[in-house]
């Protein structure tokens, strides 16, 4: 089941993320992100996080994705244009891509050290907990240990907002603060 | 029981004057300038005659070791600081300052007449700007010509050799607004420059040969006997000396010297700088330029007479370049009508005359003229300077005339000098220069050309002298000053003073002088114990003789009959012309060295090195720079694409890095922990993030 | 069938983050629409994320799964940021071509 379950969905993740390069419009490429999102989440099930899986379609595929969606709309973007480009990008950025994957790809493949996942089978849990659902443990660290990085993270969440507010705000732009 | 004469108050005094007239003088009222200017020279003169009597007059006390009565201070007597100036392997170089006989003499000159022109200066150069740099100058001047005397070693000589030519330099060219005054001082500098190169090349030589360039030592090491006892475990045994060098080396370095000498004291052919010299200031023209600064070359020589002495060749170039210079200047002082001028070429020819007695190993009679010439050169100078300030700056002697009722103090002193000069017994040059005169017959078959030339350059010297004292004084005045200037106090004093000087200078005689001076310049070798009388009488009437003649002919040609002199002129107009241009000496330097050394510097130099070869290779560096950064700034294109692109392409780098060639851990692809790569990646994944914004 | 329970191994989960982490670079390198090019920013950090949450499983950290937690609350206050730009400098430019947008040339 695992296997099957991972070539489906891993499948799903490639031709998703093939789609968005080839596509012009952006909004063609907006969907076929989702579908990486989507995916990805039921990946992160097969590994036994079940409250990122959770999280991801909430936050990235219900929000994030939405407000790209929603700011193509606003820019009425429309198809791509054939622009003269940049030759370093082509030149120099595809050979550095190649390599990038080809290292990567050896390092994980000629590892030794890596096992299997097993379907089914969470993250092991230490004895004194409560109860060992994913979710229990993720919070009791959550809460505990990293209280602190959680609650900066709400004030860099409010922090974007504004400043979101700030910069996309109508008058915005050429340096004069309207009011 | 030697008391400590501070010598070395006596160049600092000077310099003290020099820095204080020097840094504040333009904010100094003028008398307390004057007071800074002639307290110096006073306290050198003061403590230089304290150093006399304390080396001279015997102290009643008798010494219990000696068991005679003892000078309280014994010559040589130096002074010596503790810390070395140079001490670099074999050389050994102190600040040694050093007074024996020689040096006492050049002092006392040096001060005494030093002195004096610092009262006159006073009166001339009352009125003029640059009051106090002018006293400041003279102070630094005195400085280094102190330091020049009292040196112990060749190469503290040297260093007020060298400074006496800055000061020479800035003196000359004291009205530097005057284009001939700077171009003056810049002469100046330069042939002295050139004298310079030749005494350094000496000092290496000595350096080489001797191993060490302190006076004292030199001499010893010619006194020295080849072989000596040693005493080596108690037991006596001869032991080899140190080898003098060869002759010919001795020679070259005495040669070497000679240039140094020559173009200090204005000898063939280095003199061209002296009569250009005369377009600074009188009292400078007297001080340095007479009496003291051109005698450093005759110092130099008396100085290092021991290694004259052992190269008779060298010996022998000195009299007859001194010979030639004397009879030469003579002859073009003849047709100057700069009454500055005609003095300037008397100075050359009587320096000619002391290396003319240096020549032929007359030490004693050289310095002797020495003295007896800056008493009455400067004079000359003082008095030329009277009068110029009397007409108001005029210095053509076909302007002057029949200034003897105007400056009868001036007159007075003048005719003095005109007949020391001319070597009228019993004035003070008779006695002197008939003694150099003696010695060139006496020295051997070619001393007799020698006397013989410098009895033509004595009756030279009397008729230009003459002529000058005509032209100047005698006669109807010829043009009527606007002004009446008057010659105040301050410049009649020194005048008068050195009038005495030069009338009872040469009353010690040659004979007790030089036995003065012998303890530090050696008995001239081939003196016979008795000087032959008869001869000297017999060439003291030629002398006196033809000083009357040239007075003879002087009178002939411009008192009786003026027009007489123009019409001898017309006679001869090509003699004339030649004479009267210094035979085109200037002229022919400048076409031979100058020209081409300007047109060297300017083509060659200047266009091949300079903007050629240099500025080509500054272009090229600045090329390189702007073609480099005109490359770089292509990779600034502002397009997100390709620094993206630049991005991956080192962050790919980097991960080949690490995976390679990274950690002395051992980590190679097969043992490489993902974790690293797991937080590279992630490191390059935020990088790359935050390019996106 | 043995064949259907067999447990995938780790590196092919690390294999894929890999492929879709370039394949964002690429996107990255090749886009020339402001918004697709954020949009493969976002395809990069989730690779990130799978080959932390595949991490996470394989060391039993449950570190690894709250680190990507922190990861997708910073994207998301990334993109909320980064999309007020993009409509900021299509007010200025009037355009959402990467290569128009050029302001930081010397």
């Amino acid at each position: 089941m695992h296997l099957i379950l991972f070539l489906l969905f891993a499948g799903f993740c490639l031709a998703g993320a093939i789609n968005l390069l080839l596509q012009t419009h952006p909004i063609n490429s907006a969907l076929s992100l989702i579908v990486v999102m989507t995916s990805l989440a039921v990946l992160y099930l097969l590994l036994g996080a079940e409250f990122l899986a959770a999280a991801q379609i909430i936050v990235y595929a219900g929000a994030v994705m939405v407000l790209f969606t929603f700011v193509v709309m606003l820019l009425n973007a429309g198809r791509e244009e054939r622009t003269l480009g940049s030759r370093a990008a082509s030149r120099v950025g595809f050979p550095a891509v190649v390599a990038l994957l080809a290292m990567l790809a050896t390092v994980v493949l000629r590892s030794s050290g890596l096992g299997a996942a097993h379907l089914g089978a969470g993250l092991a849990t230490p004895a004194s907990a409560v109860d060992s659902s994913n979710l229990t443990l993720l919070s009791t660290v959550l809460f505990h240990e990293l209280l602190l990085p959680f609650e900066v993270t709400s004030v860099l969440i409010l922090i974007a907002i504004l400043g979101a507010v700030a910069l996309a705000r109508a008058g915005h732009g050429e340096g004069a603060p309207t009011k | 029981m030697t008391e400590s004469l501070h010598l070395w108050l006596i160049p600092i005094l000077p310099f003290a004057g020099f820095l204080l007239n020097g840094v504040l003088g333009a904010r100094l009222p003028k008398w307390l300038v004057s007071a800074i200017g002639l307290l110096a020279p006073l306290g050198s003169f003061v403590l230089v005659v304290n150093a006399a009597s304390a080396a001279l007059i015997t102290a009643p006390k008798t010494c219990a070791e000696c068991g005679s009565a003892a000078a309280s201070v014994a010559m040589p007597y130096a002074e010596t600081w503790s810390r070395p100036w140079i001490n670099l392997g074999t050389l050994h170089v102190d600040f040694s300052f050093v007074i024996d006989q020689l040096s006492l003499v050049m002092l006392l000159v040096v001060t005494g007449v030093g002195f004096l022109i610092h009262i006159y200066s006073v009166g001339y150069m009352g009125d003029e700007e640059g009051y106090a740099r002018f006293f400041s100058y003279l102070n630094l001047f005195l400085f280094f010509m102190t330091v020049l005397v009292l040196a112990g070693n060749v190469l503290l000589m040297f260093v007020g050799w060298e400074g006496v030519g800055l000061a020479s330099y800035l003196l000359i060219g004291f009205y530097f607004s005057k284009t001939s005054a700077a171009n003056a001082g810049k002469k100046a500098f330069i042939v002295n420059r050139i004298g310079d190169f030749g005494f350094l090349i000496g000092i290496f030589l000595l350096l080489a040969s001797f191993g060490t360039l302190d006076f004292a030592q030199i001499a010893a090491r010619f006194s020295a006997s080849p072989f000596h006892i040693v005493i080596q475990n108690g037991a006596p045994s001869l032991s080899h000396g140190p080898a003098l060098p060869s002759t010919a080396v001795i020679t070259v370095i005495c040669l070497c010297l000679l240039i140094g000498a020559a173009g200090k004291s204005a000898q063939l052919p280095l003199y061209v700088w002296l009569p250009d010299a005369m377009e600074g200031p009188t009292p400078v023209s007297a001080l340095i330029h007479a009496a003291t600064m051109v005698t450093a070359g005759v110092y130099l020589i008396a100085r290092t007479h021991a290694l004259f002495d052992h190269a008779p060749v060298a010996l022998a170039i000195v009299a007859f370049v001194g010979a030639a210079t004397a009879l030469f200047a003579a002859t073009i002082a003849v047709a100057q009508n700069d009454i500055k001028r005609v003095l300037a070429y008397s100075t050359i020819s009587q320096l000619g005359y002391m290396f003319l007695a240096c020549g032929v190993a007359a030490y004693a009679a050289g310095i002797f003229h020495l003295v007896t010439h800056a008493f009455f050169k400067a004079l000359l100078f003082l008095a030329a300077g009277s009068i110029i300030h009397a007409m108001g700056g005029e210095q053509d002697m076909r302007k002057m005339g029949g200034l003897r009722n105007r400056l009868p103090v001036t007159f007075a002193t003048m005719t003095i000098a005109v007949f020391t000069i001319s070597g009228f017994p019993p004035l003070a040059a008779f006695y002197s220069k008939d003694a150099i005169l003696y010695a060139a017959f006496v020295h051997g078959p070619a001393g007799k050309l020698l006397w013989f030339v410098g009895l033509v350059t004595a009756l030279l010297t009397a008729f230009y002298m003459f002529r000058l004292w005509y032209m100047t004084f005698l006669g109807e005045p010829r043009s009527k000053p606007e002004h009446h200037h008057s010659t105040p106090l301050s410049m009649l004093v020194p005048m008068v003073i050195l009038a005495a000087l030069s009338v009872c200078g040469g009353w010690i005689g040659i004979e007790r002088f030089s036995a003065f001076l012998a303890p530090s310049i050696s008995a001239p070798r081939a003196r016979a114990a008795s000087t032959d009388v008869q001869l000297e009488l017999v060439l003291t009437l030629l002398a006196v003789t033809v000083a009357l003649l040239g007075w003879f002919l002087a009178h002939r040609l411009y008192s009786s009959k003026p027009e007489r002199a123009a019409q001898l002129a017309a006679g001869y107009p090509a003699g004339y012309k030649l004479v009267a241009n210094k035979f085109y000496i200037d002229e022919i330097y400048d076409a031979i060295f100058v020209k081409p050394l300007m047109a060297f510097s300017k083509y060659i130099l200047g266009w091949v090195v300079d903007t050629a070869i240099l500025g080509g290779i500054a272009w090229l560096l600045a090329g390189i720079a702007s073609f480099t950064g005109a490359i770089l700034q292509r990779w600034q294109s502002g397009n997100l694409r390709s620094y993206a692109a630049w991005l991956a392409a080192g962050a790919a780098a980097i991960l080949i890095f690490v995976l390679l060639w990274g950690s002395p851990h051992g980590w190679s692809l097969t043992l490489l922990h993902p974790q690293t790569v797991y937080k590279v990646t992630h490191i390059t994944t935020l990088h790359l993030g935050q390019a996106g914004h | 069938m043995t064949f259907l329970q067999h447990d995938v191994p780790f590196s092919w989960y690390l294999l894929l983050s890999a492929i879709l982490f370039s394949l964002g670079v690429v996107g990255f390198l090749i886009k020339r629409n402001l918004i697709t090019v954020f949009m493969s920013i976002e395809l990069m950090l989730n690779a990130v994320n799978l080959s932390f949450v595949t991490f996470a499983r394989e060391w039993d950290m449950v570190k690894g799964q709250i680190f990507v937690f922190f990861v997708m609350m910073v994207a998301a206050a990334e993109a909320a940021v980064g999309l007020a730009i993009i409509i900021a400098v299509f007010r200025a430019r009037a355009t959402l071509s990467v290569d128009r947008i050029d302001l930081m040339k010397l």
